[in-house]
């Protein structure tokens, strides 16, 4: 019974392929503009998801804050950290990866003829596993490296591409200002970050080396932290947090001067901002569809009315109300479907057009297209029972009648 | 049924197909209430070809829509084939259209758009009828009403006797126990009605198909074995055709 309906609604389709086509066509661009929006909000977010992560996502960043206004204008600083505060996280914080004290110092770098300014970071193996660096050639420090401070360098791509441009730079010489300072290493590329900063624009030493050599004091000016897999950065937040206002001697009741940045934070700010956004958008677009389905409705009333005869024959022949009323619910959903099945197509094409001009990348969501399709047949069948209804209930000497 | 039962032996075995017990049918209420059947008695047994003649207003297409289970008797009892179908509700009335009953109309209402053979499938459909019997079975039913060649042709190009013939193919496919024809041969000329009838009259005849037909025509009349006049809602005369055969 039911195939015989589907075949009879597909028959009914073709009948009349250009009403079909303008009932439809509400749904449709309701599908297409649904999955669409979806699949390019998707697309998005992974855009912002991907470049964070590119950062290190367990990634937490203690800095020192900015003090507090004093009553003149006056600015304190809040003090920097210091090797200790690294060792005491390191030691007393359970579930981190690893941490790294980070200090920094823009500066000059000169090979041969050819000079580029860039930042000097020094700190240790930890920075590599923290921000989730990896060398493409040569070798991290070495112990001694570290403890001595020993002037070698391991340089980002963007500094190695300015001053050897195609030549190896390993054991060879640059100088930072005035120091030399030998090469033995070289980071892989990472890129642009999502705020259009170089990565790879700087040039690592050892923490000793930098403190003693370049800054001329002890500053550790961040602290770099990667928890565990697993294991919560809220809580290693916390047990930071703990930590600093000790060794700082703040009192309770007054504020840190030192703050925690978690990545994690971030990432889900800026990923839940697109996500609200998508959902915005597909939830505007699937308004569309509702229109679509009360196209549907209207032109099944008609064609109710307009086949009010043949319903009376169906009925003298013998046709139960149920199946007077199935045929044309089926023919409803087989309209709407195809409508979807359309509409899927067509927000196929447009999102992989639109996504290349939007430089995001094109992820095929097979749930948003089954859930847009299943809601297409599901408005098929809402706004197809009522005019389904409404032809079941003829009485047959009427419809017979009926001119 | 046995084609060569036919003619005197249906007499002598006479079985009622439809009874109607002081049937009466009221439309309305009240003071507008319309009585369109005042007590009507009538049996018909199997293997009849009954004319119903009668002005209009007589009530015989009332009597021909609770014949046909389109309607319901106000009071009174309608027994179909021995069994109580006056209370039936709409859907079994609607299987009982679908399993007994075969109706012809007068303005043929066939399916727009729709081969000859897709209209004669159409009550085998409702059948749940696997497709290749269907369309060996509707095939059949066309020739039997000489419209072999004429399958996929739709009724729009179709003469009226033809599309009368489809109409006719459509109603006896289910071999159904009746065939109820409303004013069959009302919107054709002459000629082509007496081809429907002599085609009625093979039917009955040949198929033992039992026949309620109602006409306005005493010549069309004349083709049946039993012809009942209705007068204000009853029945006015019910008498044996002797001109038939």
């Amino acid at each position: 019974m039911l195939w015989n309906a589907f075949l009879l609604a597909l028959r009914e389709v073709r009948r009349n392929v250009m009403r079909s086509f303008l009932t439809i066509l509400g749904i449709v661009i309701g599908v297409a503009a649904v999955i669409t929006m979806v699949t390019l909000g998707n697309g998005a977010t992974a855009k912002v998801t991907e470049q964070i992560s590119s950062l290190g996502t367990n990634l937490l960043e203690l800095r020192p804050g900015q003090g507090h206004r004093g009553p003149g204008g006056t600015r304190s600083t809040a003090d920097m950290f210091e090797i200790d505060d690294v060792q005491a996280i390191d030691r007393e914080i359970s579930g981190l990866a690893a941490v790294a004290p980070v200090a920094g110092q823009s500066s000059q770098v000169i090979y041969g003829n050819k000079n580029w300014s860039t930042t000097v970071t020094g700190s240790s193996n930890a920075y590599l596993k923290v921000r989730n660096w990896t060398l493409d050639i040569g070798r991290e420090f070495t112990e001694g490296e570290l403890r001595s401070g020993k002037a070698v360098c391991i340089l980002g791509n963007t500094v190695r591409k300015e001053l050897f441009s195609g030549q190896d730079p390993l054991d060879v010489t640059i100088r930072l200002e005035k120091l030399s300072c030998k090469v033995i290493g070289v980071f892989k590329s990472k890129g642009q970050s999502s705020f259009g900063m170089d990565q790879d624009d700087f040039v690592l030493v050892p923490l000793r080396m930098l403190q003693r050599r370049i800054a001329g004091n002890t500053d550790v000016s961040a602290i770099s932290i990667s928890a565990r897999d697993g294991i919560s950065t809220q809580k290693i937040e916390q047990d930071i947090e703990r930590l600093m206002r000790e060794r700082r001697r703040i009192l309770p009741g007054k504020d840190d001067d030192f703050h925690v940045r978690n990545m994690e934070e971030l990432v889900s700010i800026l990923t839940g901002t697109t996500k609200v956004l998508t959902g915005l958008l597909g939830a505007v677009a699937a308004v569309s569809l509702l229109v679509g389905g009360i196209g549907i409705m209207n032109i099944m009333l008609v064609s109710v009315t307009e086949r009010t005869r043949e319903i009376g024959i169906r009925m003298a022949i013998g046709a139960m109300e149920r199946e007077v009323l199935m045929q044309f619910l089926v023919e409803a959903v087989v309209l709407s479907s195809f409508g979807g099945l359309f509409g899927i197509a067509l927000a196929l094409a447009a999102s992989v057009w639109l996504a290349a001009i939007l430089q995001v990348p094109f992820i095929f969501n097979p749930g948003i297209v089954g859930v847009a399709f299943l809601f297409s047949a599901a408005v098929g069948v809402i706004f197809g029972f009522f005019p389904a209804q409404k032809a079941a209930r003829l009485d047959p000497i009427d419809a017979l009648r009926y001119e | 049924m046995n084609p060569r039962v036919s003619g005197i032996t249906t007499v002598l075995t006479a079985r009622p197909l439809i009874e109607l017990k002081d049937v009466s049918k009221v439309y309305g209420q009240g003071h507008a209430a319309m009585k369109a059947l005042r007590g009507v008695d009538l049996r018909i047994d199997e293997g009849e070809f009954v004319a119903v003649m009668g002005p209009s207003g007589s009530g015989k297409s009332t009597c021909m829509n609770i014949l046909g289970c389109l309607d319901t008797p106000t009071n009174g009892s309608y027994l179909f084939k021995g069994v109580e179908a006056e209370n039936l509700s709409r859907n079994q009335r609607a299987l009982l259209r679908r399993h007994y009953l075969g109706f012809v109309f007068q303005g043929y209402n066939l399916l727009n758009r729709t081969s000859a053979l897709e209209n004669v499938e159409l009550p085998l459909i409702y059948r749940g009828m696997p497709a290749g019997e269907r369309q060996a079975r509707a095939r059949k039913s066309l020739e039997a009403v000489g419209l072999k060649g004429w399958e996929t042709h739709t009724p729009g190009e179709l003469s009226g006797g033809q599309q009368q013939r489809v109409a006719i193919a459509r109603a006896i496919v289910t071999e159904p126990a009746v065939l109820l024809a409303d004013e069959p041969t009302g919107n054709l000329d002459s000629a082509r009605s007496r081809e429907i009838m002599e085609l009625l009259r093979a039917l009955n005849h040949k198929q033992s198909i039992s026949i309620v037909m109602v006409t306005h025509e005493l010549d069309m009349a004349a083709y049946a074995t039993r012809i009942v006049r209705f007068m204000d809602g009853r029945i006015e005369t019910d008498e044996q055709n002797g001109e038939a055969d």
